[in-house]
């Protein structure tokens, strides 16, 4: 079983949509590869929006704790308020008050309180679902907006995937990742046979291109390198091409600006599902039979 | 006033919205607190010339002092610390940096030591404008100590007009930078993903009260999702940025929009004292 991660540094260069045309393109080539899909954008997860999945199980996730200060039992030394490095700790009249946002859960307050007055307190911070979509099963999950603990969200999505793929014998596990490069990437990108980057032809993404480059090889994980909107600058165009032959890193598709990429999603629909002659849908087809090449699994 | 740029979704053009804005208002101070992928710089160009280090205090054991009692491990909540064999094991990249495992050593056996996370940088601009931005370390996955110490670094905070671009998605990160912020333009797309991302958002601004209007970008792609959302909710479209591939290429470029489209100026300006406008009302109501 292999596994495959859709990333980008910038966000919205396309990433959904690339994944969500390979969800596509696999599913029509009949049963020679199958592949559960796995949403690891947790805070803004946009794979579902696409797919029509139909929700299975739902699950609670408890991402965290936070501190609770009983206001009876506070003696308002302020103990609390000088050890946390968070400064979630606040003076709320003659007591101490825990600010849930701005907590990280460290306990520290909890340790150091003489009068034993805090507790800390186990947050449900969002939700994952098992799904089975037009493409076959998805694993996705809902952060709740102000949460922490993102990465253990993106963990847990990514390890029911692949439980499911190793139980019943599944090709691939195909994740969308999140943007940028801190923690949900990290743990996107952990265990990946093969990074996905989409890479956008601008002075900007150029430049977070290279960051997620570089994340990607200090976790020792394979790139490959797609061009979205390829024809919209052909001065970064040149630059992300410039910059894979020296790093010498395979790109596999040149995908073109396509008003159908955008259509089809108002549709609901993968754009080559939408409108598989499009040019869009055309160089999508062609990059993932040379993804499928890359990761070795029968095509 | 401190103006907070932000979107659920990625890619929508906060960057695009907060550079033009600050250059239109020529804004004292400009504050990217998108450290996994810092690109305001590129559309700014400050002359970058100030760093300081963004450190995390990691726990260091004496292992002469340590008699391996485990209490460390104990309070640790990130199971940054453990004790293996009667030694004990500190995994940095697990350390949150919050002390406890300090505190509590009987022994007193533990010290801190600074592990880098990323770099701060600032300068200024030809018009004046100060700059700063962080950049996290590659590998690493904290992000929000490094916009932590970015927004309490040197006197930005004190300017009188400060532009803060965040980085994308609605979890803690984008919570450190909103904080403190009088206002925030949520960036968004006429799109399904837009709209999805955009309530998202702005269930986020909602939960820290933050007073929200939204920039439309790319309008006249996709669908009527987000207008009729907006319109439901009293969510105020302040600005719409229309789709055209000439500012396409021009952002591509580097340029912000007042660059490209001199006239835009103007428009932006207008943006402000409707923020301010709306943020009286709101004054005048509490």
């Amino acid at each position: 079983m292999k596994q495959i991660v859709v990333l980008s540094g910038k966000g919205g260069t396309g990433k959904t949509s690339v994944a969500a045309a390979f969800a596509h393109l696999i599913s029509m080539n009949g049963q020679s590869v199958r592949a559960i899909l796995a949403d690891a954008d947790v805070d803004a997860a946009n794979l579902e929006l696409v797919l029509a999945p139909k929700i299975i199980t739902r699950e609670d996730f408890g991402g965290g704790q936070i501190a609770i200060i009983n206001p009876d039992v506070c003696a308002g030394c302020g103990t609390c308020e000088s050890v946390c490095r968070f400064e979630a700790v606040h003076e709320k009249g003659d007591h101490y008050w825990v600010d849930p946002i701005a907590c990280e859960g460290c306990a520290a307050c909890v340790y150091q309180c003489p009068e034993g007055a805090i507790v800390m307190q186990e947050q449900v911070v969002g939700q994952w679902f098992r799904s089975e979509s037009r493409y076959g099963p998805l694993f996705h999950a809902a952060l709740r907006p102000a949460q922490e603990n993102s990465g253990k969200l993106v963990t847990l999505v990514k390890q029911q995937a692949r439980l499911l793929a190793l139980d019943a014998n599944y090709d691939l596990v195909l994740v969308d990742g999140p943007p940028g490069i801190g923690c949900p990437v990290i743990s996107a990108i952990s265990g990946a046979d093969l990074a996905l980057i989409v890479a956008e032809p601008s002075a900007a993404g150029v430049h977070d291109m290279q960051r997620i480059l570089q994340t990607a090889n200090h976790f020792g994980v394979e790139v490959l390198v797609c061009i979205n909107k390829a024809d919209i600058y052909p001065a970064g165009a040149a630059q992300i091409e410039a910059l894979c032959k020296e790093l010498r890193i395979e790109i596999v598709g040149r995908i073109p600006f396509d008003t159908a990429v955008t259509e089809a999603m108002v549709q609901g629909l993968p754009v080559t599902a939408y409108q598989p002659k499009s040019p869009a849908s055309q160089s999508l087809r062609q990059a993932w039979q040379k993804v499928i090449g890359a990761l070795e699994i029968a095509s | 006033m401190k103006i907070a740029v932000a979107s659920g979704k990625g890619g929508t053009g906060k960057t695009t919205v907060a550079t033009s804005l600050a250059m239109a208002i020529k804004a004292q101070v400009f504050i990217d607190c998108d450290v996994e992928a810092p690109n305001a710089h590129i559309f700014l160009r400050p002359e970058l010339n100030q760093r300081k280090l963004v450190e995390l205090p990691i726990p260091e054991v004496d292992a002469s002092l340590c008699t391996g009692c485990g209490r460390c491990s104990e309070v640790c909540q990130f199971h940054a610390i453990v004790v293996l064999g009667g030694k004990t094991l500190v995994f940095p990249e697990l350390c949150h940096g919050c002390g406890s495992c300090t505190l509590v050593c009987p022994e007193n056996a533990i010290t801190e030591r600074p592990k880098s996370l990323g770099l701060l940088e600032s300068g200024a601009l030809d018009g004046g404008m100060r700059f700063a931005h962080g950049v996290l370390n590659v590998g690493e996955p904290m992000a929000v100590p490094v916009i932590r110490q970015l927004k309490n670094w040197q006197d930005f905070w004190d300017a009188e007009s400060v532009i803060l671009d965040s980085p994308p998605g609605a979890s803690c990160p984008v919570v450190e930078t909103l904080k403190g912020a009088d206002f925030v333009i949520l960036v968004t797309e006429p799109t399904p993903f837009g709209l999805h991302d955009l309530k998202l958002a702005f269930q986020l601004t909602q939960e820290l009260n933050l007073p929200t209007g939204v920039v439309v970008n790319r309008d006249g792609i996709g669908d009527a999702g987000v207008d009729d959302y907006c319109r439901e909710t009293g969510l105020p479209i302040m600005m719409r940025i229309p789709f055209d591939r000439e500012i396409g290429e021009g952002i591509a470029r580097g340029k912000t929009l007042v660059e490209i489209h001199p006239e835009d100026t103007e428009r932006f300006q207008h943006l402000y004292a409707l923020i301010r406008s709306l943020l009286n009302d709101r004054g005048g109501r509490a």
